[in-house]
């Protein structure tokens, strides 16, 4: 017992030291004062934990579930929630609460694919954009301008339109919408760096641009990106649930949380739970991402709060 | 000392003149790559337009004769060029639902659009800006977490989920308020005025029965998609005013003792109003998003309806003049915010 105190207390001590041995341990320890500061913003912790609850269920939806999530029944279609069905049944009679289960890794699939792609795409275009300037910072920004013209669900809603009904192409839909923005960020953070003297030391070296792109642009974007990821997650989420809802997207029988909302419309005067609970799932999950995008800026990314 | 201002004046007018080009260039661009946008996925959909034209049990002879008229056998930059000139000629084709040419039918559902987002965003802005103020001067105190978690909730809300419940709880429970559309039947075609907005044309008119019963229908649909507006222009604006209420003139401003609503109103206030046209712009613009997935859940015959109730048939006239539209109202609103926040803020002169 005590022994593991200390040992808890000793790599408490190395992680938040000032006279750091090693990059490692230098890296850890920042992480490490990340979760600290994580910790005591109650907010910002809640978010963490309910997204981290949403990774968990996603996971492990087809040991905890306890129906098929596509496993017709009608003649126990339309049942109130109960004991045996927590969430209630829907007009085909499957579990709700199980196809709410599924419906996190539709959304979780969907959120995390978008956010790595348009994560490098919006660096790449906007520290491009910034490093080199001239007709190709000119060139980039009118489309990216272009692109931010649009509400993002309209443009969204015509690409999936395009694209044909899928999940993947929901993605590819969604993605083209949330980059501008990121690009934006990222030329930002590039023109203050731009011509600080490490990089003009590293171009005189000779160093490509790739490489100063790589190795001393992106870890002063990295911060301000990932919080606006963290909080594009939440409109993600809103887009991909209102596609759902539109009947666009994931297509049936696959559980999403925004098509189970508007399947339930028609059965809302005798089955409210069929688009209530759904709804709540997709308010819970992008609440927690905006309270966790918020509490990471206040750490990371303070100039910008 | 003549020929000085003279010179300065005309330096100031090329100035001016000059900006007006590369904004105008900017315009142009921007509007070329929205063609652009709707030409490609107007070419990308996978339902035949022919097919879609004629119908599927059409001869073969019909099939290649139709291609032809639609102009599918020229190159690409040719269909785009075709494509360039019909939008210009404020041709967008024809709705295979409504028979209608896409004009003729956007002409009708824009007006309904415009008056639900134009009183949605007079709530959000009309309550949302002075929650940001009176929460940023009273930093921390409860009105200042109450703003936060209305600005929380309203950036998480799925809003088609909550218009959803609204009419459960409020029209099929409660019954105060009616189910969908934007007028009761039997009110409907009384007035027809000249700006296509029942509540201005009805006032216009004195039907007053006619009035009330817009505002009923309309009020619904406005206050949910204001709400969503309105948590983003507290955030915005609370943020805003912070910023100002740092600055050394407002320290100067309470030490000579000028009452705080002074400070607040008379110097802080005066300082963001360009932020605040420029993110009440923003607002608009995603509003026009909203409005999409409100219109459906209220039956609002409006733009955003049109463009779902099209997608649904993969009609795709409708879609992409809907969706060149939009970008067009958003594009124009930037422009506007622009031109008044030049006209506002000297220093951009």
């Amino acid at each position: 017992m005590t022994s593991s105190t200390t040992v808890l207390s000793g790599l408490h001590a190395w992680l938040v030291t000032d006279d750091v041995a090693s990059s490692r341990q230098a890296k850890l320890g920042r992480a490490y004062r990340v979760w600290l500061e994580l910790l005591a913003n109650p907010l910002a912790f809640g978010g963490a934990v309910v997204v981290l609850v949403l990774v968990a269920l996603a996971l492990l939806a087809p040991v905890i579930s306890p129906y098929n999530p596509n496993a017709q029944n009608l003649l126990e279609a339309l049942r109130p929630p109960s004991a045996t069905h927590w969430f209630g049944t829907d007009e085909y009679g499957r579990d709700v609460f199980s196809r709410v289960l599924f419906g996190a890794r539709t959304t979780l699939y969907t959120t995390l694919l978008v956010a790595i792609i348009v994560a490098p795409i919006g660096f790449l275009v906007g520290a491009t954009s910034g490093y080199l300037g001239g007709w190709v910072d000119t060139v980039l920004m009118r489309i990216t301008d272009i692109f931010l013209a649009f509400p993002g669900l309209v443009l969204a809603l015509a690409f999936s339109a395009a694209l044909g009904p899928g999940i993947e192409n929901a993605v590819i839909a969604i993605s083209l919408t949330v980059w501008p923005p990121i690009a934006r960020l990222a030329r930002a953070e590039t023109l203050t760096v731009r011509n600080a003297d490490y990089v003009v030391a590293a171009r005189l070296q000779g160093a490509s641009v790739a490489r100063i792109l790589w190795r001393h642009i992106v870890p002063i974007c990295a911060p301000s990106i990932i919080v606006r990821v963290t909080l594009s997650m939440a409109s993600i989420i809103l887009t991909a649930a209102g596609l759902g809802f539109l009947g666009l997207g994931v297509q049936p029988p696959t559980a999403e949380w925004g098509a189970m909302a508007a399947s339930g419309r028609q059965y809302l005067l005798d089955a409210w739970w069929l688009t209530t609970i759904p709804g709540l799932a997709i308010l819970l999950v992008s609440l927690a991402f905006n309270l966790l995008g918020d509490g990471l800026r206040d750490i990371l990314d303070p100039r910008n709060g | 000392m003549q020929s000085v201002s003279t010179e300065n004046r005309l330096a100031g007018l090329t100035r001016a003149l000059r900006k007006l080009a590369t904004s105008l260039v900017v315009i142009a661009t921007t509007l070329f790559g929205l063609l652009v946008i709707t030409f490609v996925v107007g070419r990308m959909v996978p339902t035949d337009p022919v097919i879609s034209l004629i119908g599927p049990e059409a001869d073969q002879q019909t099939y290649e004769r139709v291609y032809r008229m639609l102009g599918l056998d020229q190159p690409l930059y040719v269909q785009f060029f075709t494509y360039l000139r019909d939008v210009l000629s404020l041709n967008l084709g024809q709705s295979f639902i409504t028979k209608n040419a896409v004009t003729t039918d956007l002409a009708r559902v824009i007006p309904a659009t415009l008056e639900l987002s134009t009183l949605a965003i007079l709530i959000g802005g009309g309550l949302g800006i002075p929650l940001g103020i009176i929460a940023a001067v009273r930093k921390g105190s409860w009105i200042d977490q109450v703003a936060r978690v209305v600005g929380l909730v309203g950036y998480s809300m799925p809003i088609f989920w909550l218009g959803t419940l609204v009419i459960l709880v409020f029209y099929a429970w409660l019954q105060w308020i009616p189910g969908g559309g934007r007028i009761d039947i039997y009110n409907e075609g009384i007035v027809s005025g000249p700006t296509q907005s029942l509540l201005i044309d009805s006032i216009i008119a004195g039907e007053w029965e006619v009035f009330w019963s817009a505002l009923h229908h309309l009020i619904t649909p406005a206050l949910i998609l204001g709400y969503a507006s309105m948590a983003y222009l507290s955030r915005m604006s609370r943020a805003f005013m912070l910023e100002q209420l740092n600055q050394e003139y407002v320290l100067t401003a309470r030490a000579k003792g000028l009452p705080g609503r002074t400070v607040v109103w008379g110097h802080a206030f005066r300082n963001i109003r360009v932020q605040l046209l420029t993110i009440v712009t923003l607002a608009y613009c995603g509003l026009l998003e909203g409005t999409v997935l409100i219109e459906t859940v209220f039956g609002w015959p409006g733009l955003g309806q049109y463009l779902t109730s099209s997608l649904l048939y993969a009609d795709m006239n409708p879609v992409l003049g809907s969706v060149l539209v939009i970008g067009l109202i958003s594009i124009i609103a930037n422009l506007l915010s622009d031109v008044v926040y030049r006209f506002v803020d000297p220093r951009t002169r």
